[in-house]
């Protein structure tokens, strides 16, 4: 064996010298250039292109047969456009942005490049949702721009309601918990094909079949899916809130459906709890995720 | 004091049933380039990816400058420059905006940054494509940009998986003398290769290993020493066919010479006790033998030859 050699190079710097930022920093900075390589990617464009389309339907639609229900109030219009669309952006802005992002790592071999850095796992993870989140936003806001646009159309510059705002936190929540959903099952798979189809199976057709069974079949209430959550982002447009258990019965008195709607308690409830799982989870799996 | 430091302790991975490194210990520590080198499959790379946190120990463990790399990797990799198996960079990402993310992550002061990164570029000679989308590049191009980001905040520590894959000979070339100005600069330097005389050129150790066992960590030094003390064999090429009676008479019964084989009509294989005085009077003697001596080389590098020996022996 080789002995070793002394050097002039002065000892090994303490853990306190080494001069990193901290991993929150590293985070933010990472998701500076993530965003940046969305912003420049075709994905963005996708993105943009689906925001755009479903914003010219609905205005299309709206414009040709102008239903007296839908514009009666500033409420309606809001509840009836807002509610209904904005869930459909977030489930393709979050396979869009979502699908991928830690499948990517490996099977582009960008991961290699990151993880030679010194970053802790969580810090790439946490950067990387904070790029997928800012794109998705963005997709979210240029939805609700087109709505805006048209609400000022039909009620004028001051109509835009308050709860509104409400709504949108909401569907902010609804995003951050999605997004933690995509992120989990992107960490589940090395192959960005495998992950994107599976994830967007699954937010696009799986998560309503599913509560569509649930419900129907097994007869129980589905607090425990995402999608379940989704009409709370409606709820600031309406002046009564649904019954959160509706029993329908036939003439003779037998129960023929029962439908649930989840209460704004259990929506956030829902929400937080699919975005601290989803959190846990994926970085979980993430962390032990091997560069082989 | 202590210089910079690379180790293993009973490293072990295994894949399932595959046993990839299988027990290593290995401690390289101060300013050198230490060439790791080895068959394919013999568990370099696995060995580098452990080293850098890529992949986990089945057993065992890795430290870089005392730091256990699974405990803490952000901090064991802090002085270090790590190129692995050809990274992509984001392909929307220009050379400087990747180095860039490298130079944020790493917290560079903005003036030596500024200095650095156009420094980083021209080492690797893609100053003229800085502002160009990685996304086109070749594959020879991202590589340069991998060493790149490696150098840019001129890491103590530089672990190198063959980084001359994919690069053309001019690459290689610069690649070389990028590592023998990162010597000069009192660097430690782990550089996988498979390239004998690459190593033989840049490094000051080697280190040999066979199905994930260390077989030898030896200076190069002592590997031509150990190689010279069984003999040598050089082999000579002349300007024009060399008759089986020179041969007989005039080669063969130069001072040393123990044997003669013809390799063509013009190229001669010559076996000489060891040393290098020995060839360099074999060379006197040849040259003045006007049978018209156009070259004069090591039929195998120490080094190769010790290699090949070792992992026969292996097998």
């Amino acid at each position: 064996m080789a002995t070793a050699t002394p050097t002039d190079s002065g000892p090994a710097p303490g853990r306190a010298d080494l001069g990193l930022p901290s991993s929150a920093v590293q985070s933010v900075r990472l998701a500076r250039y993530q965003f940046r390589d969305y912003l420049n990617s075709r994905r963005f464009i996708l993105m943009l292109a689906i925001v755009a389309a479903l914003g010219a339907i609905f205005t299309a639609l709206v414009g040709y047969f102008r239903p007296a229900a839908l514009l009666s109030t500033p409420d309606t219009f809001y509840g009836a456009l807002w509610a209904n669309g904005v869930p459909i952006v977030i489930v393709f802005a979050g396979v869009i942005f979502g699908g991928d992002a830690i499948a990517g790592e490996f099977q582009n071999r960008t991961g290699y490049f990151l993880m030679g850095l010194p970053v802790r796992r969580a810090a790439v993870y946490a950067g990387k949702y904070l790029a997928a989140l800012a794109a998705a936003l963005i997709s979210v806001l240029a939805f609700a721009a087109i709505l805006i646009g048209n609400g000022v159309f039909y009620f004028g510059i001051d109509a835009l309601p308050l709860a509104f705002l409400a709504s949108l936190l909401l569907a902010i929540a609804y995003l951050l918990a999605l997004l933690g959903a995509t992120f989990l099952f992107s960490s589940l798979f090395k192959t960005s094909t495998y992950a994107v189809l599976v994830v967007a199976v699954l937010f696009i057709f799986g998560f309503g079949i599913l509560q569509s069974v649930v419900t129907g079949l097994v007869k129980i209430e589905p607090w425990f899916l995402i999608s379940y959550a989704s009409p709370v982002i409606g709820y600031p447009f309406a002046s009564s809130l649904p019954a959160h258990v509706t029993v329908m019965r036939a003439a003779s008195g037998a129960v023929v459906d029962t439908l649930y709607a989840p209460t704004y308690l259990e929506g956030i409830g829902i929400m937080l709890g699919y975005f601290l799982l989803t959190a846990v989870g994926g970085l979980a799996l993430f962390e032990r995720e091997e560069f082989s | 004091m202590s210089g910079p430091s690379l180790e293993t302790r009973d490293l072990t991975k295994t894949f399932g049933r595959f046993t990839a490194v299988d027990g290593l210990n290995l401690r390289i520590e101060g300013t050198k380039c230490v060439g790791f080198l080895g068959p394919n499959g013999a568990g370099k790379t696995t060995t580098l990816k452990l080293l850098t946190d890529l992949i986990f120990p089945t057993r065992g463990e890795c430290l870089i400058d005392g730091i256990p790399v699974r405990k803490d990797r952000k901090s064991a990799l802090a002085r270090c420059g790590v190129l692995i198996e050809s990274p992509e960079v984001y392909p929307s990402l220009t050379p400087y905006q990747a180095l860039e993310m490298v130079a944020d992550l790493r917290d560079l002061a903005p003036a030596e940054r500024r200095r650095r990164i156009p420094e980083s570029l021209e080492e690797v000679k893609m100053t003229e494509w800085a502002d160009k989308k990685v996304g086109k590049f070749s594959k020879g191009m991202k590589q340069r940009i991998n060493i790149a980001a490696a150098l840019v905040h001129d890491p103590q520590i530089l672990i190198l998986d063959e980084p001359a894959t994919g690069l053309d000979p001019r690459g290689m070339a610069e690649v070389r003398d990028i590592v023998r100005s990162l010597k000069r600069r009192d660097r430690l330097i782990l550089m996988s290769s498979h390239i004998l005389p690459e190593v033989t050129d840049v490094c000051d150790e080697v280190a040999l290993i066979n199905r994930g066992r260390l077989l030898f960590h030896e200076t190069l030094d002592a590997v031509t020493a150990r190689f010279n003390s069984a003999g040598a064999t050089v082999d000579a090429t002349f300007a024009r066919p060399v008759s089986d009676g020179d041969v007989d008479r005039r080669v063969g019964t130069l001072p040393g010479v123990s044997r003669v084989e013809r390799l063509d009509g013009r190229r001669l294989r010559l076996h000489l006790p060891p040393g290098l005085e020995q060839e360099a009077s074999l060379l006197k003697a040849l040259a003045v033998l006007d049978l018209g001596l156009v070259s004069f080389q090591e039929s195998k590098s120490a080094l190769e030859e010790v290699y090949l020996s070792q992992i026969e022996r292996g097998d």
